[in-house]
């Protein structure tokens, strides 16, 4: 049940409502982001608040390891703001 | 087996015949007796039924509408201010597609409290995209139970289905019914095993927000076409219903002696029955009359209506309930259907017996004697209350 | 601006990976990102902190609120256990059919769980509510409170405390902020005799995490309030959220506790804010005078001391049936 619906007509539809596509693929939210969020790994010391703290789950945990899905992060800056050892930096975006 | 039982204990029975899973139940008069007899069933062992006492018709609905999603046959009985407090959830169990089946008692609307019967509860409810049967025996609402959990439940209809049945006279009235043995209806009716459910093991999300340019407009769609093939299939499943229990269930409309008549009355519910026997009379009299009577309002069998009324002069349509600034809906939607027919018949629209006013026989010889005459000099009164105390004074439209 | 896809400096680092010995909870998600919950949104962290406790095998049910929008447009859904949206007022009708269906088929081992915002829980779906408390449905009511309609555009509800403003209660030159005492629904439902009721945060994802496995154990319903900021709705910058959180709970606005079968427990939270500080940090309540403060921290003082002396006078009883 991974693959994108191709819905283009009424009788394609299910009959009622209802749906399962992963909105990570279906609609990536990074586009939202003012600030993004630089975790300067010098300094982390693993605690995972950052990992537990995202409201978006856009912080994986990745052997042992923060790694934020840039695809996904909003930039909300709590990850940054919990982090007990200030080791997040949130950095204004610019244009590629 | 044959039983002597009231309209109420016969769509118990039919909920126990269907083994409804689950019964979400709130008591309301004339509705009662229905929920009090499966609540017997259930705590006696002889059904297996979840009973879900809930403290409003509008949670029945919406219990009715998860425990469906949830994957089993639900069943639901109301009447009244029970119904029109369930509006909203009424409107919902159509586009989510639920096949839930509800037996309705037809019982007026207050201010002031009445208790008698009346179609306003159910009329007010027919854009909700519930499939609506009127039934004029206790027989037909247990077989219309049944016919519904056959047809609804098919995956190309995946309806919500009332079972209407009027207040007293046959709520709380005994008839003779012939009641199956639940092997019989087991070998009738599969169980429901729906596609699209809540279930760990296929996890998926139901009724997602849906912006203009995506769905809505189709899965809106999506329900009048169900209706449309809901048609079809009363009529496939009634001839394998008659094959199965050896009697018939019969089609959305019922005919009698108006093929060939000039004047015929159009009706629902038990007041049909009542202008079976007029007609008797009149016809005994010389004059060509005749009754059709609409079992099912929804789908709305206009096909069906335009072929018993073909050959008819005038058309006069009795009204249990009327849509007030205008007249009685079950006229405007006969009118409606006989617009674009061959032949045109002159009709009148009778609203009558609301708040549960008793309709004779004789009352509906008088409606056929005023058909007689529309039939001559024309329509001079295109809508009528009858039997209101008063009427002469009033100048109908 | 884009959003590249890429490690960031995250993942440039090589060496040995140090992570914690264990993560400070279940590490599977059963909640998507590309859902459209605001930045900072409380309650994303809440739904997401639930699901880890609840685990798959999960049924869950949304009225209308920021929940019925966040999971995203038609075709996609940041769910990934079987859900439905339902009206606004129904949640608790909604578990017991969903209980219902599953105990007619003999399913047992799935957990039934309601989400619902304040509004949706303690205005117009309280009649629902306590249906499904008093009939005694196995299933887990969750109200999330953001202390207002906030997905309608932050109008009160009977949960927005005292003193906020909002869009209906506007302050304006008659004063007209929230002046009606916050509805204590966790009480309303100890009046009811349910086996299990609690107060959580987000700030505390570890006892709101055992809360729900506690609240999965109970053969009946239990209700737990968790609190979840909205930086929309109360005004502050969305990387402040946890630290709302925390200073509710620390200056006894939110007191954390349980009610186990009828036996109170209070959690004792180290740190204690001044009630002026947890206000200064939201726009909602700016408009506050010294006066208006030290009224509310009467009533914040008196109910923390009635939630100990129910604590100490339920502490010798046997736990309720």
């Amino acid at each position: 049940m991974v693959d994108k619906p191709n819905y283009k007509t009424w009788r394609d539809i299910p009959p009622m409502p209802v749906c399962w596509y992963p909105s990570s693929k279906g609609n990536p939210t990074g586009g939202w982001r003012t600030f993004r969020p630089v975790i300067h790994m010098e300094g982390c010391i693993h605690c995972a608040v950052c990992w537990q703290s995202c409201p978006d789950a856009a912080i994986r945990w990745v052997e042992g390891s923060p790694d934020v899905d840039y695809d996904e992060c909003k930039g909300c800056g709590i990850c940054a703001y919990e982090c007990p050892v200030k080791t997040i930096e949130m950095v204004l975006e610019v244009k590629e | 087996m044959k039983k002597v039982i009231t309209g109420n204990y016969t769509a118990s029975y039919a909920a126990k015949l269907c083994r409804a899973e689950v019964v979400p139940a709130y008591p309301i008069t004339p509705q009662t007796s229905i929920v009090e007899k499966i609540a017997e069933f259930v705590s006696s062992g002889e059904m297996k039924a979840q009973y879900i006492k809930v403290e409003s018709e509008h949670t029945a609905m919406a219990a009715s509408i998860s425990a469906s999603y949830a994957g089993a046959r639900t069943f639901t009985a109301t009447s009244s201010h029970g119904l029109v407090l369930m509006h909203e959830m009424l409107h919902w169990a159509a586009g989510a597609r639920t096949p839930v089946v509800m037996a309705n008692v037809n019982r007026a609307l207050a201010p002031p409290w009445s208790v008698w019967a009346d179609h306003t509860d159910s009329m007010s409810q027919r854009d909700t995209g519930w499939i609506q049967f009127y039934c004029e025996s206790n027989q037909e609402v247990l077989d219309t139970i049944i016919m519904c959990y056959k047809v609804c439940e098919q995956r190309d209809v995946l309806l919500p289905a009332m079972v209407n049945m009027d207040a007293f006279i046959l709520s709380h009235t005994s008839e003779v019914v012939d009641v199956p043995s639940i092997e019989q209806v087991d070998a009738f009716l599969p169980r429901f095993e729906p596609e699209w459910k809540l279930d760990p093991d296929r996890p998926m999300s139901f009724g997602s927000l849906s912006p203009p340019a995506s769905f809505y407009m189709e899965w809106r769609y999506g329900i009048q076409h169900a209706m449309d093939v809901a048609a079809k299939r009363f009529m496939e499943e009634s001839r394998a219903f008659e094959r199965h229990f050896g009697r018939p269930w019969g089609g959305l409309v019922e005919e009698y002696r108006a093929r060939d008549a000039d004047a015929v009355i159009v009706a629902m519910g038990t007041m049909a029955s009542t202008a079976k026997e007029a007609v008797d009379q009149v016809r005994a009299k010389g004059r060509k009359v005749g009754l059709v009577r609409l079992k099912a309002f929804r789908p709305f069998p206009t096909k069906e209506l335009r072929e018993a009324l073909g050959g008819a002069k005038v058309v006069g349509v009795m009204d249990r309930s009327h849509t007030f600034g205008h007249e009685g809906p079950v006229f405007t939607e006969v009118k409606a259907a006989l617009y674009n027919a061959p032949k045109r018949p002159a009709m009148a629209g009778f609203t009558i017996g609301l708040g549960g006013r008793d309709i004779l026989d004789s009352t509906v010889v008088g409606l056929y004697e005023r058909l007689h005459d529309a039939a001559e000099r024309g329509v001079t009164k295109e809508v009528e209350w009858i039997d209101l105390k008063g009427a002469e004074e009033e100048v109908a439209r | 601006m884009t959003a590249k896809g890429g490690k960031g400096e995250a993942g440039a680092a090589g060496g040995a990976a140090k992570g914690p010995k264990k993560l400070p909870m279940p590490e599977a998600e059963l909640m998507h990102p590309g859902h459209v919950g605001c930045l900072g949104c409380g309650a994303c962290n809440a739904m997401r902190y639930a699901l880890k406790a609840t685990g798959p095998r999960t049924i869950i049910s949304v009225p209308a609120c920021c929940w019925a929008v966040m999971p995203g447009n038609f075709p996609n859904t940041c769910f990934n256990i079987p859900h439905i949206n339902t009206a606004f007022e129904v949640t608790g009708a909604s578990l017991s059919g969903i209980r219902a269906a599953l105990d007619a088929r003999g399913v047992k081992d799935v957990t039934v769980m309601g989400w619902a915002g304040d509004g949706g829980t303690a205005d117009i779906g309280i009649q629902a509510l306590s249906g499904m408390v008093e009939r005694g449905t196995r299933a887990i009511y969750v109200m999330y409170d953001n202390e207002a309609y906030m997905n309608t555009g932050i109008q009160r509800s009977s949960s927005t405390p005292v003193g906020a403003w909002t869009t209906t209660t506007p302050v304006g030159a008659i004063r007209d902020y929230k002046r009606a005492p916050k509805k204590n629904m966790v009480e309303i439902m100890v009046a009811h005799g349910i086996p299990y009721t609690a107060t959580a945060s987000i700030a505390w994802p570890k006892d709101f995490i055992e809360k729900i496995q506690k609240a999965m154990q109970v053969q009946g319903p239990s209700f737990i309030h968790v609190f979840t900021p909205c930086p929309t709705g109360w005004r502050h910058p969305p990387e402040r959220t946890f630290e709302v959180a925390r200073m509710a709970t620390q200056s006894r606005v939110f007191p954390l506790y349980e009610v186990d079968h009828g036996v109170y427990r209070v959690k004792q939270v180290k740190k204690e804010t001044p009630l002026k500080e947890y206000l200064a940090a939201q726009g909602r309540f700016r408009h506050l005078t010294d006066e208006e403060i030290a009224g509310m921290q009467v009533n914040v003082d008196r109910w923390w001391r009635t939630l100990l002396a129910r604590e100490k006078a339920t502490k010798e009883l046997e736990p309720s049936p």
